[in-house]
């Protein structure tokens, strides 16, 4: 249970078209995020999946039936937003209670679930609080509970961490990390944030103005990018993306990633001068500005002393550069 | 005391400009007030000093009170305001609710068209209205007046409220519909409570012109048994003869309800206001 297809679906807002042709497939039990930059669409092809937008074509099948035409309280899925969308007037236990309620679930069995969510997701102390008297982490962590409590088919997160701080955002992440472990459930959650996708995900789904670029595993995406786009989507810093020409090559554009990058005092493949340096302890970040290549990003790992103005040489990693053509896509 | 963000003269400048206003908004209110616990010739000797021992006089208010209708006109005054402000709430907000969450054909020239009677006063159909209620035999009823200031009070309710409606997060009615909460719950457990200051704000605009109004009672209603405080008040208002006292009594007393509803609504407002500042 909790399959999902979407067969070519199309969503215009007047004339303007928003998700162009989309088809995917989610397994049960996966976990699929959907990561672009912001306005691109993730969030339109969530609502479109939970019901709550009609597309202006295509189908979407959940667990082999199509639910087109089927409303959002009907088609078995479970939805966390990024402002929590908890109802303020009710209490933590009737938020998490009130969609089963609407079923005409049992009241002992509600009971049931909402004890075992809120001990999940360690909610106890707070069940009878309303949501003002809560704290960003607890309200999620409620629109979390809301979500498990109706065991739905498909769990849909839109950008659930985006209003936590950032020590709250790595802390609910391994919670949904976990929570998705023990549920064994299908969860496709939206983010702009690459770090997001690549930890959660079984599956990534990157998505640029209403178009799939490309889909994969994380290191799948990571190693062999199917173009320039998810080549510079994927990874921090952003992969480097040097003129062809200026480097003499016959492909348009070259990538390589700032941690395939070695650089040297003495020798190297392209001179440049230090123009700021960022020392993150673990790592540093050196920016360069070479003759041949242009401005470009080197992560170093470990420490690294380098003044601004200083010469250095960077070389590439044999077999890490990345070659793209006219049309952006990865040469062979 | 002066910090960086207050210094003396301008705080008195500030607070000279409005105890000015204050004032000004006040004066004729305080004299009629005033002038009504006096008697016909302390109102006319000295108009402007407050009730002494010997000017001291409650004429006017037994002469209202003595009339024996007068109960009665505050009452119909009181059933008119409060049925036509609960239809234009209601149905201000249904229809701002409509047009701020639904996507259809022509929603904006839906939203202009109900929009429309902000500008065009609702008194110059005043013969077309006459000739609909006599058709519909409703002369003489508190029904024409509860329905022509329903109408009257619409546009400026759909017009705001739909601003207001357009606030409410999107993600929290998505929430009440994946719950399978209706559309009507949607709308009146969840939204309707958050746009509640907004509410407030409509409610008073649209309550004092239907409490003060004398134009539509005069015309629409105007039997004994329909009469509203204003009409009742033009009793004592006479070619030849003005009983001022009554008149006086009576626009004091006329003051109270409304203000009464002014100070319910009006804690709602304030509490709307700065809710939403500090988040
Ligand atoms: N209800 C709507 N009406 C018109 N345009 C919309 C509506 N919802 C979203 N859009 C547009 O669709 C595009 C994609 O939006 P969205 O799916 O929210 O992007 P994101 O990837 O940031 O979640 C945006 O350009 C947005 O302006
Ligand atoms: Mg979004």
């Amino acid at each position: 249970m909790g399959s999902l297809k979407i067969e070519n679906v199309k969503k215009a807002f007047g004339p303007v078209e928003v998700l162009k042709g989309i088809n995917l497939e989610v397994t049960d039990g996966e976990f699929v995020v959907f990561v672009g930059p912001s306005g691109c669409g993730k969030s339109t092809l969530l609502r479109v999946i939970a019901g709550l937008e009609d597309s202006t074509s295509g189908r979407v099948v959940i667990d082999g039936e199509d639910v087109s035409v089927t409303p959002p309280a009907k088609r078995g899925i479970a939805m966390v937003f990024q402002t929590y969308a908890l109802y303020p007037h009710l209490t933590v236990k009737n938020n998490m209670g009130l969609g089963l309620k609407q079923a005409s679930t049992p009241a002992a069995e509600i009971d049931r679930r909402i004890g075992i969510a809120s001990s999940m997701l360690s909610l106890e102390p707070y069940l009878e609080r309303r949501p003002a008297e809560l704290s960003g982490g607890q309200r999620q962590r409620v629109a979390i509970g809301r979500a498990v409590v109706r065991e739905p088919k498909l769990f849909l997160f839109d950008e659930p961490l985006s209003n936590l701080d950032a020590a709250l955002r790595v802390n609910t992440r391994l919670e949904i990390a976990q929570l998705h472990r023990r549920l064994k459930a299908t969860m496709i959650y939206v983010t702009h944030d690459q770090v997001e996708a690549m930890t959660l995900a079984d599956k990534i789904v990157v998505l640029n103005a209403g178009r799939i670029e490309q889909i994969g595993g994380p290191m799948e995406l990571y190693n062999s990018p199917a173009n320039e786009f998810v080549a510079g989507f994927i990874g921090s810093p952003k992969m480097n993306f040097i003129d062809g020409a200026r480097l003499g090559e016959t492909a348009k554009t070259i990538g390589v990633r700032p941690e395939h990058l070695t650089v040297d005092t003495k020798s190297g493949a392209w001179k440049g001068t230090v123009v700021h340096a960022e020392h993150l302890g673990a790592d540093t970040n050196l920016y360069l500005d070479c003759e041949k290549a242009g401005l470009i990003t080197v992560r170093i790992f470990g420490v690294y002393n380098a003044e601004p103005g200083a010469t250095l040489y960077a070389t590439p990693e044999p077999g890490k550069t990345y070659r793209f053509g006219a049309d952006g896509k990865v040469l062979k | 005391m002066s910090t960086a963000t207050r210094s003396l003269p301008r705080t008195i400048g500030a607070h000279a400009i409005l105890l000015t206003y204050t004032a000004i908004a006040l004066f004729p209110v305080i004299i009629v007030i005033m002038n009504s616990f006096k008697s016909r010739a302390g109102i006319f000797g000295a108009p402007l000093t407050p009730p002494t021992p010997e000017t001291f006089d409650l004429i006017g208010y037994t002469t209202v009170i003595g009339q024996g209708d007068f109960i009665h006109y505050f009452q119909n005054s009181l059933v008119v305001t409060v049925a036509s402000l609960f239809f234009v709430l209601l149905f201000g907000a249904m229809a701002a609710f409509a047009l701020s969450e639904y996507r259809f054909r022509g929603n904006t020239l839906m939203g202009l068209y109900l929009a429309l009677g902000i500008m065009i006063p609702i008194r110059l159909g005043t013969v077309a209205i006459l000739q609909l209620m006599v058709a519909s035999g409703l002369v003489n009823t508190l029904t024409a007046l509860v329905l022509v200031y329903t109408a009257q009070g619409l546009p400026l309710a759909v017009f705001i409220l739909s601003e207001f409606m357009k606030q409410v997060s999107d993600d929290l009615k998505n929430a009440g519909r994946i719950d399978g909460l209706s559309e009507y719950t949607i709308f009146f457990r969840l939204v309707l409570p958050l746009v509640r200051p907004s509410m407030a704000t409509v409610a008073v605009f649209t309550m004092i012109p239907i409490w003060n109004d004398l134009w539509f009672p005069l015309i629409l209603a105007p039997s004994e048994e329909t009469k509203t405080v204003t009409l009742g008040a033009q009793l004592f208002l006479g070619q030849f003869v003005t009983n001022w006292n009554a008149i006086l009594a009576a626009l004091s007393l006329a003051i109270m309800p409304v203000l009464i509803l002014y100070v319910i609504f009006s804690r709602q407002l304030i509490r709307g206001i700065t809710s939403g500042a500090v988040k």
